[in-house]
């Protein structure tokens, strides 16, 4: 038992957790703007995974590997990831915006579909499984107990970087203000003056781009990506996103790195059990709480 | 006029029966099933290239008693279905007297009882399903089975590698990983080791850091890996990361160039069970590789060799029988005694092989072979 709670276990599920919250959050948003559940944002992760890994190719010629080209590599797969999720927003969701919900909510298993079988028909892809580059030379210390790596340091200020701002940007900003009345209501907002799709593109670009930058710190974390990659990391983070509060942004980071240290801690616990074990804590607290830990009571949730 | 065109008709017949006869009794028909095309269709192609290997060198050698080897060969397309169908040609059209193949259990598992059926010798090359030979006593296999692998890495990792303790990582979803992963634990504990942990991971995770937190918290002296090369590769990667410092051992599934392209310097000075290494300096395993390599072109692969040693185990039997009928050529089998590209091949009760493994190092990038561990 004493292991089961080590700083190590700690750390790695901080880890995971880390890139969790990153999707979760891409989740969160899209439903608290439009209430539609994105199904394809699994995907976008994987998608940010690869443009990181062909940008470790295109720039590794010109710049060694180290922190920089961790940065360049960084916002080439937030670009992508961004611009991704704002066409799939522009061609599959825009059209059935005020159609019935269930109609969206298909296409975006359609869309997700979309994506993984076009990645693993398409030549230079392909279904099978590649081995991520070392962006940065690994540097390990020995914390007590822990082995901690410059990887697992990267991956968890990055995040916290980008929820800060995150944050920031939608309780400070002029822009973070107009998202917020959107999602409180749309109708309002328009007759406010607020550009309605010009924010709801908005929020799948920085939801896009949060899911790239996951892309990478997993492709970093375990180096190894293919174009099924996304589905059970998106499965996760969306449970995640329901934890904490669907719609909420800080219920999805909460439930992230609860997430992410409950997966740990059951897996440390009892492997062969192992995420079951996760999952019923799960199931429990939406017993109790079934709007999630930080969740508004509202009527309808999918 | 009518019985004039009958009997006209029926001496035909006979004649024609008779002719088909007489052209029979210079060859023998052997059947042969690889998935040529579908899902696994390079597995078909090593095959199906080791099955026309070996039957060149036999017709070479004058074939089995002054009789010409004559492949009758059929695509199964890597279905149970079509496999089905093309054992019932083979046997019932084709007359075949034995047949080579299938290379996937589930085929095998398919046209096995249709061979039974016909008191037809079958030669699985590759089908590592115990399930496949218990079919019944007409049915034998080329392959190690997956038990023997997880054994034979226990007995390695102890008298090689002179460890004492040892821990276990496998897919929970995966009865190949699992089954190897515990007889492993079985023989080592059996041999006087101990297993520190026995871990399982969920299928489809890239995260192994828990379990492994775990596992180097016990201090193993070695890690085995039952799992491919896909998962095998990340798991040595984050071992690694998390401070495990001593060597890593798998099974046959680590064999593809996928292991050290994602393994990288990780899963250096790591080792795996294989069917052979193409390096083995064993003369019958380098003339193999020869002849391949030059009526192919390319290096034979484990599939390449198993369809290869199949032929010669049932080429050597039907040589031994004298005869062409089933019982005969089953019972010479059963007795089978023969050096193979693979190793000293018997059968046991069950008509798996009883034969060594080879065990393949990964050294700078490449596998080498390292030593050969009998049963």
């Amino acid at each position: 038992m004493a292991e089961l709670f080590s700083l190590q276990q700690i750390v790695n599920g901080l880890q995971l957790g880390s890139i969790y919250a990153l999707i979760a959050l891409g989740y969160t948003m899209v439903y608290g703007i439009v209430r539609l559940i994105n199904f394809a944002h699994g995907d976008f992760y994987m998608i940010g995974a690869y443009a990181a890994y062909a940008a470790f190719f295109l720039f590794n010629a010109y710049i060694a590997p180290g922190n920089v080209l961790v940065f360049i590599v960084l916002i080439v797969a937030m670009l992508v990831g961004a611009a991704v999720a704002m066409l799939s927003n522009k061609f599959a969701y825009k059209p059935l915006r005020y159609k019935p919900k269930l109609s969206s909510l298909v296409t975006a298993i359609g869309v997700s579909m979309f994506i993984e079988y076009f990645f693993s028909a398409f030549p230079p892809i392909g279904p099978s499984p590649r081995g991520f580059p070392e962006v940065l030379p690994k540097v390990m210390w020995t914390m007590g107990s822990a082995q901690v790596s410059n990887y697992v340091v990267i991956d968890l200020v990055v995040a916290a970087a980008l929820m800060t701002g995150l944050t920031l940007l939608v309780q400070k900003s002029p822009l973070g203000r107009a998202m917020r009345a959107v999602s409180q209501d749309k109708d309002a907002a328009k007759l406010m003056g607020i550009n309605v799709e010009g924010i709801i593109s908005f929020t799948f670009l920085i939801g896009g781009a949060f899911a790239g930058a996951a892309g990478l710190l997993a492709g970093l974390t375990y180096p190894r990506i293919m174009p099924y990659m996304g589905i059970l990391p998106g499965l996760k983070a969306f449970i995640a996103a329901v934890l904490g509060g669907i719609g909420n942004i800080p219920g999805a980071m909460l439930g992230a790195y609860i997430m992410g240290i409950a997966e740990t801690t059951a897996n440390a616990y009892n492997s062969l059990l192992g995420e079951g074990i996760a999952f019923v804590i799960l199931i429990l607290v939406l017993l109790v709480r079934p709007t999630g830990i930080l969740g508004e009571k509202t009527a309808d949730k999918i | 006029m009518k019985s004039y065109v009958l009997s006209a008709a029926v001496a035909a017949i006979l004649a024609g029966t008779f002719l088909s006869c007489g052209k029979k009794s210079n060859e023998i028909i052997i059947g042969g099933v690889a998935p040529v095309t579908g899902e696994a269709a390079t597995f078909g192609a090593s095959t199906k290239n080791a099955f026309d290997l070996a039957i060149e060198e036999w017709n070479g050698k004058g074939g089995i008693d002054g009789k010409k080897l004559k492949l009758a060969f059929a695509d199964d397309k890597g279905d149970p279905a079509e496999g089905a169908t093309v054992f019932t040609k083979l046997i019932q059209q084709d007359k075949a007297v034995a047949i080579l193949g299938p290379v996937m259990s589930k085929v095998a598992l398919a046209g096995a009882p249709i061979a039974q059926a016909a008191s037809i010798p079958m030669m699985a090359s590759t089908a590592t399903n115990p399930k496949v030979t218990l079919v019944g006593d007409y049915i034998f296999r080329a392959c190690f089975i997956d038990p023997f692998q997880g054994t034979v890495g226990a007995k390695f990792a102890l008298e090689d590698l002179k460890t004492k303790k040892a821990a276990c990582i496998f897919d929970v979803g995966n009865d190949y990983t699992k089954g190897l992963s515990e007889f492993f634990k079985a023989k080592y504990t059996a041999l006087g080791g101990e297993v520190v942990a026995f871990e399982g991971h969920a299928t489809g995770t890239t995260d192994f850091k828990a379990q492994l937190t775990k596992i180097i918290a016990a201090k193993p002296e070695i890690l085995y890996v039952s799992d491919y090369y896909n998962d095998a590769a990340l798991i040595a990667k984050q071992a690694r990361e998390l401070g495990f410092k001593g060597p890593m051992v798998g099974g046959d599934g680590w064999d593809s160039p996928k292991l050290t392209e994602i393994g990288g310097a990780a899963i250096e000075g790591s080792f795996f069970t294989n069917h052979y290494a193409a390096d083995d300096t064993r003369p019958i395993v380098q003339e193999f590789v020869k002849k391949y390599k030059t009526k192919f072109g390319a290096e034979p692969d484990a599939l390449a060799v198993l369809a290869y040693d199949g032929a010669y185990l049932m080429f050597d039997a039907i040589k031994r029988a004298g005869k062409l009928d089933g019982p005969s050529i089953k019972a010479a089998l059963t007795a089978t005694d023969m050096a193979v590209v693979s190793g000293q091949v018997k059968f046991d009760s069950d008509r798996n092989p009883v034969k060594s493994a080879v065990i393949v190092e990964v050294k700078n990038g490449k596998f080498v072979y390292r030593a050969t561990v009998n049963p």
